[in-house]
């Protein structure tokens, strides 16, 4: 059942938008939020366990130091004021992917309270982003639904759950209501979360791989007709995984709850599921018949004490935020806005900062990962740094063209050779033979007989004409297996035409 | 050599000093203990598992580690019961819930770790209230447990197998856990002592959670010596249990030792005002009255201390423990461990059908009860009215503690308002079975230490508890005086309380003994 939508452009001039954002960041610490039990992902089902992570009776969580300490720095990172007292709560919930049947989170005492986070906009407008909290808990384990067409819990036969991931600690960013977002309500979002993901990988505290679960973002839309008016019911888009699918989710609900208030209708406060497959956000439950949780004070935990010398030490720690990089990085590298926009899109900027720390000249890096391997990587489907290639082999690969040891030509298939697995950049050369034939003599015959497979060329080359120039370039980069120097092939024909 | 009756009735620290001199051996006191088991089960029913041959087992490797020469604790070598609310590894561990029947854990309690390492064989795991929700036993989803004393009466809960089992010489020590009086109401109804220590003062990691915050274990033994020693194997900081307190215990085996020396010169006892009264046993308060004019005739000062708030503990712990409770026995849902009920033909069998009909097979009538107290009381728009007031009731409590441990070095009070009383007499009135840990509970919501020895027989010839309170982190305090007043009874009585039990089961343990 198709809902009605209302155009945008028309949408917003109607209605102010105002938007939320939960978003859960998976933090990378090497054990669970309360037990010992390793992190990996990908692991066999129910291996990485343990009394605790099992919720086995008798069993007792204890706060992993490490967990908070990356959670202040986040905190920190989003100019908030960390606590020194917070608490640990129970969320009481009955599912089966809950060992406990409660979730250990933090309630009315969060680690981080009360900051906000500048995003920079596709035209380098920035908006300050009010943030809430941002407070610490477990994760849950993760359910299959088997026998079902589509994997869903309807229509499945049996399900089975994986424990490995109960226990690993998350935080949770909420921001207040953001407001005053005009039309720009879902490129602010996805501006957001992006920003969110820069921040954590340059803090180092999460993989904030969307596509692997380890960030998620809840989203609030909720609309009424001025800024003046206090705020409407709002929606609530659950465990939406991917930028643009929240920036989508976004447009959709404007769209949606414009067209349902445009006709007197009623948005219902409920819980939504962002359907990628035909791109809409389909009702879940009612907020009404919400769970009751109950929460109290986990008494298992002692509140979490977090001294001013440690924050300021940890304050010492923090490495330069994305933007100020992405500034600097720049001017460095003396791109232009559009220039570099298109290697923050492609997601490039750490592998090419680290090809030019290797050696690499920034031009140079930025046309390896945003041409070839960017293509690669797209053929592929996977991410730029996924594929089988390091920057210290593209810096590599750059050195050896700036030498004048490798062509354009064969630096490119020293790549595809690394790229298909035989070896670094210096092993592929080798084992093919990749090298820029400079012996002129060699290169003087091969000229010799292009000249004379292709006399008709000559006499062309010889009254003026230098178009058919490369027929003969070509034969001579045939003979020589592609290793001549091009530049020096054709001054050699100008030399022989003109001599 | 002695014989099963002999060693039996020996107190822990003395088949220590046997086992010391090589006069008995581990193995010799463990199988004995097994024969008396044997023969008192059928009457007394305490045990829910006996674990024989691990028993025997564990006896000859403590054997083998003296003969090695290997510096061993003082209790090496002498056997325990172990409250079946503490996960024992490859031993079936149920909390007397059919819920958890045929659950093995894969894992040791830290208290049972030490036990090990100390080399101390365990016997089996005794009977409780399911869950510890009780103060009569009657309460285990399995069988009840019988007063040696008096067969037809309970031995008090939640821990009443626990402390049956010392009473009855089946073990020389056991451990119990207690929330709001499970450790030492149990002590009094069985002529035991019991002890709760500070909390946070024993790890509570692996012992079966009742209530988070009021949960503690401790040691039960006959003797206020013995449980100190058994005080000092299970006591310390513990990093798996957050709330483990990151200090070293008190000296409290010193503490006892000084104790029997009977000079009590210099010590405040506080009496404890609001504590006695309506619904105390005229028995009862006749050997409180006599032990303290004991304690007074060795040199301590006795004087009359207020705890205005000590009246309002029980409605706080009504609201507190259940509330914990609720949350704390959600996670048996036949998920991952226990029992599993499908839903009846007819009925969806979702897993949430299937949780629901196997917790309302697998509780019992008194844990279902807390359960939905416990839910309500931290429901949305009634948290603050209850939960809320219970902790700041909690507070006052624990100023009433501080501001009364001002005025004295220990507090007292009578442990429990009555002797055993008879099965089924309490059992469909809840109301009056809370009322028996009147006395106990401000202890567990002040967190503070507490005790119970027995303090001689009531006119119905049954077992009275005498308590002691001490102040948090100073168990050491109130072992001396209980100790000395240990030994002034005996003095009085010329032998120990328990020369008084009629114990027919030993008798037929005694025949058949001696391989």
């Amino acid at each position: 059942m198709a809902e009605k939508l209302m155009k945008l452009s028309e949408a917003v001039k109607k209605y102010d938008p105002v938007i939320g954002l939960e978003t859960h960041v998976e933090l990378s610490t090497n054990t669970k939020l309360f037990c010992p039990a390793h992190i990996e992902f990908g692991g066999d089902p129910n291996t990485q366990l343990t009394p605790v992570s099992l919720g086995l009776p008798g069993s007792l969580p204890v706060v992993n130091k490490a967990a908070i300490d990356y959670a202040i720095k986040l905190g920190l990172a989003l100019h908030c004021e960390i606590e020194e007292w917070s608490q640990f709560a129970r969320k009481n919930y009955f599912y089966p992917d809950m060992p406990r049947d409660y979730q250990i989170s933090q309630y009315d005492k969060p680690l981080n309270g009360n900051g906000y986070l500048d995003v920079e906009l596709d035209d380098g407008e920035i908006f300050r982003v009010p943030i809430e909290r941002a407070h610490v808990e477990d994760d849950a384990g993760k359910n299959t639904h088997v026998g079902g067409a589509d994997g869903r819990i309807e229509g499945a036969n049996h399900s089975l759950v994986d424990y490995n991931r109960a226990g690993v600690p998350l935080v949770e960013i909420v921001t207040k209501p953001i407001e005053n977002t005009g039309g720009r309500a879902a490129e602010i979002a996805g501006a957001y979360v992006r920003t969110i993901r820069d921040i954590v990988r340059a803090l180092n505290i999460s993989h904030a791989r969307m596509e692997q679960g380890n960030m998620r973002a809840d989203v609030n839309v909720s609309l009424r007709h001025s800024p003046n008016d206090p705020l409407g019911t709002r929606s609530e888009t659950k465990n939406v995984n991917s930028f643009r699918g929240i920036e989508k989710t976004v447009n959709y609900e404007i769209r949606r709850q414009a067209a349902l208030l445009d006709e007197g209708g009623e948005v219902l406060q409920e819980t939504r599921h962002w359907d990628e497959a035909t791109q809409t956000t389909a009702g879940g439950r009612l907020k009404t018949d919400a769970n009751d949780y109950r929460y109290f004070p986990d008494p298992d935990l002692v509140m979490v004490h977090v001294t001013k010398e440690h924050i300021d030490e940890l304050a010492k720690q923090m490495p330069e935020m994305p933007r100020e990089r992405r500034h600097r990085l720049q001017a460095e590298w003396n791109l232009a806005d559009n220039e570099m926009r298109d290697i923050i899109n492609a997601d490039a900027l750490d592998l090419i900062e680290e090809t030019v720390k290797a050696g690499a000249s920034a031009a140079g890096a930025r046309k390896w990962w945003l041409g070839e391997l960017s293509h690669e990587a797209n053929a592929r489907e996977v991410s730029l740094e996924a594929l089988p290639i390091t920057p210290a082999d593209i810096a590599d690969v750059e050195k050896l063209i700036a030498a004048g040891t490798l062509t354009d030509k064969l630096a490119k298939q020293t790549v595809m050779g690394v790229l298909a697995g035989e070896g670094t950049p210096n092993e592929v050369i080798e084992k093919h033979g990749y090298k820029v034939v400079k012996d002129n003599g060699a290169l003087e015959k091969a000229v010799e007989d292009a000249f004379a497979a292709n006399p008709d060329v000559v006499e062309k080359l010889k009254s003026g004409n230098m178009k058919p120039m490369g027929v003969i370039i070509g034969a001579v980069m045939k003979a020589t297996r592609g290793q001549a120097d091009a530049k020096a092939v054709s001054k050699l024909v100008i030399q022989k035409v003109k001599g | 050599m002695a014989s099963t009756n002999e060693l039996v009735k020996l107190s822990a620290s003395q088949m220590a000093e046997k086992l010391k001199s090589g006069e008995v051996s581990s193995k010799e006191l463990t199988q004995a203990h097994l024969n008396v088991i044997e023969s008192a089960e059928p009457s007394i029913q305490a045990f829910l598992k006996i674990s024989g041959d691990t028993a025997l087992e564990q006896a000859e490797d403590a054997d083998k580690r003296r003969a090695a020469g290997e510096e061993l604790p003082e209790l090496s070598g002498v056997p325990i019961a172990v409250k079946d609310m503490i996960v024992t590894k490859g031993i079936e561990t149920t909390a007397a819930s059919k819920i958890l029947e045929g659950w093995v854990p894969p894992y040791d309690a830290t208290v049972v770790e030490k036990l090990k390492k100390a080399g101390m064989p365990i016997l089996g795991k005794t009977n409780l209230d399911e869950f510890a929700q009780g103060s009569s036993t009657e309460h285990s989803g399995f069988h009840p447990t019988n007063n040696p004393w008096d067969t037809s009466r309970v031995p008090g809960g939640s821990g009443g197998g626990s402390a049956a089992a010392v009473a009855s010489f089946e073990a020389p020590l056991a451990l119990g856990t207690d929330t709001g009086g499970s450790i030492r109401q149990p002590g009094a109804l069985t002529g035991t002592v019991g002890v709760k220590p500070t909390y946070g003062g024993v790890s509570r990691f692996g012992a079966i959670a009742m209530a988070s915050s009021l949960d503690q274990i401790g040691p039960v033994g006959r003797t206020v010596l013995d449980t100190a020693l058994l005080h000092e194997v299970i006591g310390g900081y513990d990093e798996r249990d957050s709330t483990s307190i990151p200090e070293e215990l008190p000296k409290i085996v010193k503490a006892a030792r000084e104790g029997q020396k009977m000079d009590l010169k210099g010590l405040k006892v506080g009496v404890v005002k609001e504590i006695g009264g309506e619904g105390f046993q005229p028995g009862v308060k006749a050997r409180f009255d006599e032990s303290l004019t004991l304690l007074e005739q060795m040199g301590a000062e006795i004087v009359e201390v207020g705890a205005p708030h000590f009246p309002y503990s029980l409605g706080a712990y009504y609201i507190i423990m259940p509330s914990e409770v609720s949350s704390n026995l959600a996670r048996y849902d036949g998920m991952r461990y226990g029992l599993r009920v499908m839903p009846p033909e007819g009925v969806p069998q979702t897993a949430a059908n299937m949780m629901a009909y196997t917790r309302e097979a697998g509780f019992g009538d008194e844990v279902k009860r807390r359960i939905i107290l416990g839910t309500y009381a931290l429901s949305a728009g009634y948290y603050d009215a209850w939960y809320g007031s219970a902790q700041k009731v909690r507070t006052l409590i624990i100023r009433d503690f501080e501001a009364a441990f001002e005025k004295a070095d220990v507090l007292v009070s009578p442990t429990s308002p009555t002797t055993a009383f008879k099965f089924g007499e309490q059992i469909d009135d809840p109301l009056t079975m809370y009322l028996n840990d009147v006395a106990t509970i401000p202890a567990n919501l002040g967190g503070v230490p507490a005790m119970s020895i027995p303090a001689g027989l009531s006119d119905d010839g049954l077992p009275v508890g005498f308590q002691f309170f001490a102040p948090q982190k100073r168990d050491d305090v109130m072992y001396k005086p209980a100790a000395a007043l240990e030994a002034a009874l005996n003095e009085k009585w010329q032998a120990p309380l328990w020369s008084n039990l009629k114990t027919p089961w030993l008798d037929s343990a005694n025949q058949t003994v001696e391989a």
